[in-house]
């Protein structure tokens, strides 16, 4: 009886002991990330839970967003549709976890890149598909113009795990105004404790003020101070240990951005395989051999713009056309004034 | 022969110790191939959030460890006061629950039946989303009790200002260490010579008198600083000066406390009514009044049958505290296992060091109400 137990428990350690190889000898190839979502045919994308503009679902369960699209730009590029994504929504808190142990393979949830989350917790940011900064809402009936006239014993709500906490105590004690922190794990407590008048100012980034601005009871009552108290360059984040998937995510980023630099949009794309233009050319394919560097074909590209569209398209449907920020100030390419500079496709 | 009763055990414990060891491997390769370092060094860094509410002093320039102890302090402060109310609320239902009046038993009947069936989280929401958000903003508050106020933002009571805390403190311990003594000395009194003290009055004016007496000497004084409202902007208001209770707080230890008292009072209507009724007879056969029929004969059997499921109780009382971290309470599961993993990402050593906590609480209540348990059970002789 009891050589059985011996033999069994032989059995287990031996099994142990391969599995923890097999995984070392796994992580050490190249893009498993990449082979996995071909075989499960759809790629994994954490998204907030609900931040209009970025990542919102509607009624129906269908997401949209700028942090939305870059996930269907992947999609688009890897497995040929876009459409085949499968969102998760995470909280500030749990949102690298998420990424790290391995339950999502993009991480495209306006989180802002610093250099402790790039260097310290197993993470690596791709790219900036968004600029933002930190900044207030207050009641309008406050008469409040200008954080300026911020008073001591001010009572601030924001949401835990974010820069802002970190942003927010630099800001009030560099004004050497004592203030009250109130932190809630999702956006809409936040909100819901802000417009019932438990604080006296809801600050997060400037985007995030504006389309919640958007979901409040009275959104005229509020407005959106004009100071900018940080900076919030937010991107999409993949695990580190994946080069090669690093490359896929950054690269369908910079091709939306670098597609709108060269005025390819989801409608002329089809016409621009025959340009005279050869870095135009290359951005849909039909010149040189750029997807074979990153394990895909060569119509990668084209399928992101023509499924996806530009940035441009994307900003203009997902964030201008909703009211949340008409005005793309830094979100601009820089040929136009803006920061959307992204090396060249090439 | 022997060996056969030890390799099962043997075996037992290899088995334990390879499944430990896979897991061990297997998460310290993955953190390695994602560039993940094990270790506390975080603790000792600074962790620059700051947190609404704190027992001891602190801001964002000190340490995640100080920020460990503030979320550790506020979990057990909400533990205490909830584990406080809720017997004291639970004893009164119990009690009820027994009452000969229709009233007053139905209405504790019904008290218990609808808060323990309506889930706790439910009824923090309630609490702190519903309740507690239809109160007036500061400077529509109006006076409680002459010189508090109950808003949106919280309590705001007078705080007290006291001058040589320290000797007041030192004598209410000293009062009760003779109090301790004199009720010694006074039942031994009673044992060997029948005669009975006014316990109970002499005990009261020990506790009353000594701390009152450094009043007097002048040593000690003690004034308050009430709150007073202050315009923030057109619209806005706060209180300076006093003592702000956040609502957080507030909500979070009203729902324990009802959710939790339902419990208790069934322990103890359970621990009453499991005394015979003979009991109650042969005691006032003997001449006992009520009260001490209940002092001396009901409570000491009753205690036996309610202590050990009201452990339990106050086992789940400060576990769900960590409910808290729904309405921004600041508690170590908001501040440690919230905001200090996020800044830091250290995820692993978090979460363990969270468990470690809370086992630890949980193992120190337990352990203080089975010695209390062990010590009023029958001793045979």
């Amino acid at each position: 009886m009891f050589k059985y137990v011996k033999q069994l428990t032989s059995l287990v350690a031996m099994v142990a002991v391969l599995f923890a190889f097999t995984t070392e000898t796994m992580a050490a190839k190249k893009s498993k990330t990449l082979k996995n979502t071909e075989k499960k045919g759809f790629v994994r994308c954490g998204v907030s839970q609900g931040l209009p503009g970025f990542s919102n679902a509607d009624a129906a369960g269908n997401w949209a967003g700028v942090d939305v699209d870059v996930c269907r730009a992947v999609a688009a590029a890897v497995l040929g549709d876009a459409n085949k994504v499968k969102f998760t929504p995470l909280s500030a808190k749990e949102r690298f976890t998420a990424l790290t142990s391995g339950e999502i393979d993009i991480l495209s949830r306006n989180t802002t890149w610093t250099l402790s989350r790039d260097a310290d917790i197993g993470l690596t940011f791709v790219g900036v598909n968004f600029y933002d900064g930190q900044g207030f809402m207050v009641r309008k009936d406050s008469g409040i113009t200008s954080t300026s006239q911020f008073k001591n014993g001010i009572s601030a709500c924001t949401n835990i795990g974010t820069t802002t906490e970190l942003n927010m105590r630099d800001f009030f004690n560099s004004k050497g105004i004592s203030y009250e922190p109130v932190a809630f794990e999702k956006a809409d407590e936040v909100v819901a404790a802000y417009d019932s008048g438990r604080c006296d100012t809801y600050t997060t980034d400037k985007s995030g003020l504006a389309a919640q601005r958007t979901k409040m009871a009275n959104p005229d009552d509020h407005i959106v101070l004009p100071e900018t108290i940080s900076k919030e360059p937010l991107g999409p984040v993949v695990r580190q240990g994946d080069a090669v998937w690093e490359d896929i995510v950054r690269w369908s980023l910079n091709v939306m951005i670098e597609a709108e630099e060269y005025g390819i949009n989801s409608e002329n794309a089809d016409m621009m395989i025959t340009s005279e233009n050869p870095q135009i050319k290359r951005l849909v394919g039909s010149e040189g051999e750029l997807g074979a560097a990153l394990g895909l074909d060569n119509d990668w590209s084209l399928r992101i713009i023509k499924q996806v569209g530009n940035y441009g398209e994307s900003y203009k449907r997902n964030i201008a056309d909703t009211g949340i920020l008409p005005d793309r100030g830094p979100n601009q390419i820089w040929t136009k004034g803006g920061l959307l500079y992204v090396p060249p496709a090439r | 022969m022997k060996l056969k009763k030890i390799l099962p055990q043997l075996l037992t414990i290899l088995f334990i110790v390879l499944i430990f060891g896979f897991f061990t491997m297997n998460a310290q390769d993955n953190m390695d191939t994602r560039g993940i370092e094990f270790g506390f060094g975080f603790l000792s860094k600074e962790a620059s959030f700051d947190i609404q509410f704190s027992l001891i002093d602190y801001d964002g320039s000190h340490s995640y460890a100080r920020a460990y102890l503030v979320g550790l302090l506020n979990t057990l402060l909400v533990a205490f006061i909830g584990i406080i109310l809720a017997t004291l609320l639970g004893i009164v239902i119990g009690v009820a629950r027994l009452s000969p009046n229709y009233l007053i038993r139905k209405t504790a009947s019904f008290y218990i039946e609808f808060f323990r069936n309506i889930p706790l989280l439910l009824q923090i929401f309630f609490w702190y989303y519903a309740a507690l958000r239809a109160l007036p903003t500061p400077e529509a508050a109006t006076l409680l009790l002459g010189s508090s106020f109950m808003t949106i933002k919280g309590l705001f009571t007078p705080a007290p200002i006291w001058i040589n805390f320290d000797v007041f403190f030192t004598a209410l311990v000293i009062a009760m260490v003779l109090i301790f003594f004199f009720v010694r000395y006074s039942n031994k009194k009673q044992e060997q010579e029948g005669k009975q003290l006014p316990t109970f009055i002499i005990s009261l004016a020990i506790f009353m008198g000594l701390p009152l007496l450094t009043f007097l000497v002048g040593v000690v004084d003690l004034s308050f600083s009430f709150p007073v409202l202050r315009q923030m902007s057109l619209s806005s208001y706060t209180f300076d000066g006093g003592m702000g209770i956040p609502p957080e707080l507030i909500a979070l230890t009203l729902a324990l406390t009802l959710y939790t008292a339902t419990f208790i009072a069934e322990n103890v209507r359970a621990g009453i009514q499991g005394i015979g009724i003979g009991q109650k007879e042969a005691a006032a056969s003997i001449g006992l009044k009520r009260g001490q029929v209940l002092k001396l004969v009901i409570m000491p059997q009753a205690l036996r049958i309610i202590i050990p499921p009201t452990t339990n109780q106050y086992l789940n009382l400060t576990k769900n505290s960590s409910l808290a971290a729904a309405i921004a309470y600041p508690d170590l599961v908001l501040v440690f296992a919230g905001t200090a993993m996020m800044q830091t990402g250290k995820a692993i050593e978090i979460v363990g060091i969270t468990m470690a906590t809370y086992l630890t609480i949980s193992i120190a209540i337990s352990l203080l109400m089975n010695w209390y348990n062990q010590r009023i059970a029958i001793k045979e002789k």
